[in-house]
């Protein structure tokens, strides 16, 4: 277990250096980033080269992702446009969006499971052809018309939810974190419930039945806890794709989270605030896969890593 | 096996896995013709039909095949011929009539400025369609050719493309959106369909891989191999029809959720901009107005939400034909 937890944490190493690399790239693209510094109007040359220098935007690119990749590792991300540290808009941030993907997780978790569990037990019935075309339903609506027709319905129309996010704290989070739940929570039914119906025909279960346990304790002892292994991989890598694609739901709930930061500084040329945020969802990301592979280990003995 | 078997499914390919879901139809009347007798004489029934001829049985069956098909068709007719049953432009608004109901000759109302809902919802179709095709063709030839020749190569380069994918994968695809199309500045589809094409091959790539990996390894590419035949000979004749089917079913159930991305990305300001006409831009313009005028939201965001959903149930349809241990 110990040298594979080595391996993995060396595998991750490349993929970290090329995602960030990839962004930089990316972000460097942009724009010039001096140009955002000066406002309205183009930047006077001998002030843009001035400012260059002082940046050390003049090195070249692989020396500019060198040196910041050493100041991230220092926990230096650099300072945003207006003179704020890049990680205290991390600070403002990220428990905001913590928080929401905690909520569109426990969603996921307990409808998701709870509905693939009941389909997968009546599988072919029309409890189950319904869920399986809700599912199919909440699939094929993006995140965004979900979102909005949410914010009609129940903001605005019946009055039961404030149609924008003012503190970000859990109450105010349940239908946001609802919406981004929407599509993963639907892949959560339709898993378990396959699962489900592929495991109650083992022996396992059979044997279960045979000597006697009550249906309940068949079920949620012996049937659910070998199904559930390929649901818990999925919410555990689905935890770092809701951090990195709440820019839709922070937007329309006007949540200022992550995704708001992000869109802000994309939309203003904040190049340190943009790599800045990236870099830790793809850390989040990358650390969430690796926590999923050894949980692997542990839910199923039959896995065992050298 | 030997030379004959092979011919025939992979006709049924050339037209499936490339035409995305768009040809299902010629493709599928490719296997009707072939159905009832073999081109080399096998006998109409006695002989194992082949995968295909066996898939396009299955799914004309399938209701949920036929009424995705129908949407789909519908969809492509309204998308080359939007005026046939809208009439005026998309771009010819009256302010004088912003946000007002349904009226002559503008069913589902007028939006925040003045457009006619339906004639923009009818146009909308083209972008979607353009867009869901196009990257669907290009994320596949680019994500299967790789994956294919990674998968069947193996060595060095499986081992840097599959680390490269790994990368592509950390990245998440709405974030890559923004940060690389908000310096685009030419309003056409071409560098949305070029980034879907960018971010989406790792998926398909890694699903060729997979699929040519486990076909190698049949007797019947061992054979090929003692014949003599090429490498590029047993890939196209003998590996790529074995291989296809997870791919021409991840790439139809792709093509839905690229019809999202970009509606997505029009809606956040990055994909198209007006005076384009997309969905996407169309809801955006509309979340303003959602207290007033709910209907100029309501209606693009039914015609996205049933596009995609058609997609996704064709998908679903051919996995189910496809895959018969599914079932």
């Amino acid at each position: 277990m110990g040298r594979y937890v080595v391996r993995r944490l060396l595998q991750m190493i490349p993929v970290f250096v090329g995602a960030t690399l990839l962004i930089f790239l990316m972000v460097n693209v942009m724009g010039d980033p001096v140009a955002g510094l000066c406002g309205e109007r183009a930047c006077d040359p001998a002030t843009a080269a001035q400012l260059k220098k002082e940046f050390g935007l003049d090195k070249p690119l692989w020396q500019q992702y060198l040196t910041y990749m050493g100041n991230v590792f220092t926990g230096d991300f650099g300072t945003a446009f207006n003179g704020q540290p890049v990680t205290e808009l991390m600070g403002s941030a990220f428990p905001v969006t913590i928080r929401l993907t905690i909520v569109a997780v426990l969603f996921e978790i307990v409808i998701g499971i709870t509905l693939g569990v009941l389909t997968g037990l009546r599988r072919g019935r029309p409890v189950d052809t319904g869920v399986l075309l809700a599912t199919l339903v909440v699939i094929s609506v993006p995140t965004f018309v979900t979102g909005l027709l949410l914010q009609l319905l129940l903001g605005i129309r019946w009055g039961w939810i404030r149609p924008s996010v003012r503190t970000g704290s859990f109450d105010e989070l349940i239908v946001p974190g609802l919406v981004l739940a929407s599509v993963s929570l639907a892949y959560v039914t339709r898993l378990t419930r396959t699962s489900i119906a592929e495991n109650r025909r083992s022996d396992y279960v059979r044997t279960a039945v045979a000597k006697g346990l009550p249906h309940r304790r068949v079920v949620t002892r012996h049937l659910l806890r070998n199904s559930l292994i390929p649901v818990v991989t999925f919410i555990g890598t689905d935890i770092g794709a809701l951090m990195g694609g709440a820019i839709v739901t922070e937007r329309i709930f006007n949540i200022h989270g992550v995704g708001y930061q992000l869109y802000q500084g994309i939309l203003r040329q904040n190049t340190q605030t943009v790599v800045g945020f990236v870099t830790v969802l793809v850390l989040v990301f990358l650390v969430a896969n690796l926590l999923v592979d050894l949980l692997y280990a542990v839910l199923d003995p039959r896995i065992r890593y050298a | 096996m030997p030379e004959q078997p092979p011919y025939e499914p992979e006709r049924a390919i050339a037209g499936t896995g490339m035409g995305g879901a768009m040809d299902l139809g010629a493709s599928e009347a490719a296997g009707l013709e072939k159905a009832p007798g073999g081109p080399d004489g096998t006998g109409p029934r006695d002989k194992a039909r082949s995968l295909w001829s066996d898939a396009w049985r299955d799914l004309r069956r399938n209701p949920v095949f036929l009424a995705s098909a129908l949407v789909i068709l519908f969809l492509v007719f309204v998308s080359l011929w939007p005026s046939a049953i809208a009439s005026g432009s998309p771009l010819s608004c009256d302010l004088a009539k912003a946000q007002d109901g349904s009226g002559p000759g503008a069913p589902f109302g007028y939006d925040g400025q003045g457009c006619n809902v339906y004639t923009r919802t009818v146009y909308g179709a083209r972008t979607s369609v353009t867009v869901g095709v196009c990257a669907t063709l290009g994320v596949a030839l680019f994500g299967s050719v790789l994956g294919a020749l990674a998968g069947y190569f193996g060595g060095v380069w499986d081992s840097v493309l599959s680390r490269l994918t790994d990368v592509f994968f950390a990245i998440p695809v709405v974030l890559g959106g923004l940060v690389l199309l908000s310096v685009v500045t030419s309003n056409t589809v071409w560098p949305v369909i070029g980034f879907m094409v960018l971010l989406g091959w790792p998926q398909l790539s890694r699903i060729a891989r997979g699929s040519v990996i486990t076909a190698k390894h049949h007797d019947y590419v061992q054979a090929a191999r003692a014949l003599g035949a090429s490498d590029s000979r047993i890939l196209l004749r003998h590996i790529a029809p074995n291989a296809v089917a997870p791919v021409i079913v991840v790439a139809t159930i792709a093509l839905g959720t690229y019809i999202a991305l970009e509606a997505t990305l029009s809606y956040l300001g990055v994909g198209l901009k007006p005076p384009s006409v997309s969905w996407g831009i169309d809801i955006s313009a509309a979340s303003p107005y959602i207290r007033n005028a709910p209907h100029a939201l309501l209606w693009p965001s039914g015609a996205l939400a049933v596009t995609v959903l058609a997609f996704i149930m064709l998908g679903d349809a051919v996995r189910d034909a496809l895959d018969p241990k599914l079932r």
